[in-house]
């Protein structure tokens, strides 16, 4: 279940994990993290399909191994109801990012070209600059990042982190969400 | 509604201190005195290590009462040492009422998040509607599947709230559900490699003692006549063969017991956690075994050794499937192999002139009853009790194992005096420990409990001591006690029988009246402080090559004696 091979056995793998959505669980799995020394990436939150329940997307480096014993000790947290790896075959995956970016003048066409080539949008304009909005894997929004990066002077970025899903047609699906 | 709740649990034994935070609930104590017995300990440390040596000797949960901020924060060593060694505990705390938290009030500490690491499970009750369902929780959580301590900590509102008690019947957590049946494919491969087997050894680790399955363990090796070690929790595993039996294992294992896991072709290892301990050099242990791994705890699994064959379950339902197998087998090869090492390499001691603490339990192996509770402290003394002390029956040793913490002896032995008042108790601590929970003598004065209780002193923080001896070319940084009070007297002061020892030729009969009283009663042993725990394979050595030897440093003696004992 590797996602993207980093060096010797490490990968970055993503597991989604379902808890109850109680006080503190947060923290609970933050810790767990840290405490047995598994590198987070990213975290996100938020709610899932049932009430009181939540899903986080949890992107970790580690070799199989470590994302085992990770998945097994996420299972010890009494709220975790269901951690699924991602497939990193067959998922889909987005993550959103708000660029605020300076304007000081002739770059405004460029800019433009840039965010409609990888379908962003612009939700804020003033004198000074603009903030884009970009959505897609995390791989299309490093690219967009890094592109406007080499033209643009970029004053602030907000990433949300990943969310990730198994595509209908993979086999993680028996054991997964 | 709390001590309501208690009683459905049938909790009849708490431990604790009481403060500002929690009030209320111990003026309502007063009314259940008929039906719970309350015990007051002088520090919360004493009374959390209280509960545990009463949850680790009699099987039941450990219950303690406490106050918030600094209450709770006192429990923290007590509830650490017994999360690493899997104890059922519920600790309940009080906190600030709930329109204060996060105010920095007078003696809040956020005790749910300084406890989480440390704890299976912990809550913080917001209503008294919750109260009910909480506690059971908090149980259900604590004795099921992997044990472990709970903590419910208790806004002061809360706990004087009026609402109606409707006690659950039925407890069902679906993030909760361990598996407890072993999978039959893996347990059929299990017996299968058995029966292949040239080699095989069982290792018996605390799990055996934590789900009472210690018959069941002494059956199965009787039946298949396998070689049998055992961890430091492990012990009390006592097959009617007594030839099986090869001690313990790891840093200060027996050099027999260490040499059947290197020479094994097939470890069996029975509610096992391969801790450090235990491996020595994890790359180097048992290179030529194939590993069948039974655990109730899935992520124990495939941790620290590579495994071939993962069993999660519940030892007992494991232990009785293992036992429906029918098959022939003969291992006398086998140990008549590891009985010539065991005759080559057997555990010793030299005589002296000084009175040797190896001897000292020796000794009270030999005159304390079978059922006898040990509980060591940590250090060399809890080595030398493990080395030298025969256990014949489960949950006889307790010991701090995963976390080592000193001071753990005194109270846990009050504990388990408490939870068996019919049975022996004894205590056996270095000079050190002893020191860091001492006022706990007071508590036993208190319930008047005739715990036992040896110190061995060897003027020194004697496990540290040793190792700067051993890698630390003998620069003794800070761990000499050349200061140690007269032990015998704070004991008599504080009304416990009492005597010191410092003669080697007084030793039997001080012990015969150790054993024989029916008082609370200790001895302060004066030992050689140059002894030290051997053999032993340094942190991160290979089991197969253990210091079986050291120099004693003579210099040591005049420095924390003076010349007067030469
Ligand atoms: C609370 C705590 N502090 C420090 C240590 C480190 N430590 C391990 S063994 C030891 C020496 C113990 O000395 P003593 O209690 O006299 O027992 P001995 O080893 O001499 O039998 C120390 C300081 C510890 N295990 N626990």
């Amino acid at each position: 279940m590797s996602d993207r091979q980093i060096f010797g056995g490490e990968h970055e793998h993503t597991v989604s994990v379902l808890v109850y959505n109680k006080p503190g669980v947060l923290r609970k799995i933050a810790g767990l993290f840290s405490r047995r020394g598994f590198n987070i990436s990213s975290i996100t939150v938020g709610d899932g399909k049932d009430p009181g329940l939540s899903r986080l997307t949890i992107v970790v480096t580690g070799d199989d191994k470590v994302i085992e014993q990770i998945q097994k000790q996420l299972y010890k947290v009494v709220e975790v109801v269901k951690v699924s790896p991602i497939d990193p075959k067959h998922r889909v995956e987005r993550e959103m990012a708000l660029v605020k970016v300076r304007l000081d003048g002739g770059e405004k066409i460029e800019l433009l070209q840039l965010v409609e080539i990888f379908r962003g949008k612009i939700i804020d304009v003033s004198n000074e600059g603009v903030i884009v909005e970009i959505t897609g894997a995390t791989s299309k929004v490093e690219a967009f990042i890094k592109l406007l990066a080499s033209s643009h002077k970029i004053i602030e970025i907000a990433r949300t982190g990943k969310v990730a899903m198994n595509r209908w047609e993979s086999s993680y699906n028996g054991e997964g969400s | 509604m709390l001590f309501e709740a208690l009683l459905h649990e049938k909790v009849d034994t708490i431990f604790g201190i009481p403060g500002g935070a929690i009030i209320s609930v111990y003026d309502e104590l007063c009314d259940y005195q008929d039906k719970i017995r309350f015990f007051l300990f002088r520090h919360e440390q004493g009374a959390t290590h209280a509960a545990d040596g009463y949850a680790r000797s009699t099987g039941k949960p450990g219950v303690v009462l406490v106050t918030s901020g600094p209450g709770a924060t006192n429990t923290v060593t007590a509830i650490a040492t017994a999360y690493m060694d899997s104890v059922p505990l519920v600790v309940i705390t009080g906190q600030v009422p709930t329109s204060m938290i996060g105010t920095d009030a007078f003696q809040e500490a956020d005790v749910t998040g300084i406890t989480m690491p440390i704890t299976k499970h912990n809550h913080l009750v917001t209503s008294i509607e919750e109260l009910p369902r909480v506690i059971k929780e908090a149980f259900h959580l604590a004795t099921t599947g992997r044990p472990g301590p709970v903590l419910i900590d208790l806004p002061k509102d809360v706990q004087i709230a009026e609402g109606e008690f409707n006690y659950p019947n039925d407890i069902d957590i679906p993030s909760y559900r361990p598996t407890t049946r072993g999978h039959p494919k893996q347990i059929k491969k299990a017996m299968e490699l058995l029966k292949n087997s040239k080699k095989p050894l069982v290792i018996v680790g605390g799990g055996a003692n934590l789900s009472g399955t210690m018959d069941l363990v002494n059956a199965f090796i009787d039946k298949f006549g396998i070689p049998v070690v055992h961890t430091l929790m492990g012990h009390g595993v006592n097959p009617r063969d007594e030839r099986l039996y090869f001690g313990g294992i790891g840093m200060h294992g027996t050099v027999y017991g260490n040499y059947a896991v290197t020479h094994s072709d097939l470890l069996i290892a029975l509610g096992v956690r391969f801790s450090d301990r235990i491996l020595g050099n994890p790359k180097k242990f048992a290179p030529g075994a194939r590993i069948v791994h039974v655990d109730i705890d899935p992520a124990e699994i495939g941790k620290n050794v590579r495994v071939d064959v993962p069993i999660v379950g519940d030892l007992k339902s494991v232990l009785k499937e293992f036992l429906n197998f029918d098959f022939e087998t003969d291992f006398s090869e086998w140990v008549k192999e590891l009985q010539g090492v065991k005759e080559r390499f057997p555990l010793g001691y030299r005589k002296g002139k000084y009175i040797k603490p190896q001897y000292v339990v020796e000794k009270a192996s030999e005159l304390f009853p079978d059922d006898t509770v040990v509980v060591a402290d940590v250090g060399q003394n809890q080595m030398w009790v493990a080395q030298f002390y025969r256990f014949k029956h489960p949950r006889s040793f307790l010991c701090s194992g995963g976390l080592g913490t000193m001071g753990f002896a005194l109270p846990a032995g009050i504990g388990a005096k408490i939870g068996n008042p019919n049975r022996e108790v004894l205590v056996i601590a270095g000079d050190g420990g002893f020191q860091m929970n001492i006022q706990e003598l007071m508590t036993i004065n208190r319930y008047k409990l005739p715990v036992k209780v040896i110190i061995l002193d060897n003027n020194a923080l004697g496990m540290v001591r040793q190792w700067q001896q051993l890698f630390f070319k003998c620069r003794y940084s800070a761990t000499l006690l050349d200061d140690n009070p007269d032990f015998a007297g704070i004991a008599r002061v504080v009304g416990i029988n009492a005597r010191r020892v410092e003669k080697p030729e007084e030793v039997d009969a001080a012990l015969e009246e150790l054993a024989n009283s029916k008082s609370p009663t200790l001895l302060h042993v004066l030992v050689d402080p140059r002894e030290n725990v051997l053999p032993m394979v340094p942190s991160g050595g290979n089991l197969a090559e253990p210091l079986t030897d050291a120099p004693l440093d003579s210099g040591i003696v005049e420095k924390i004696r003076g010349g007067s004992d030469e």
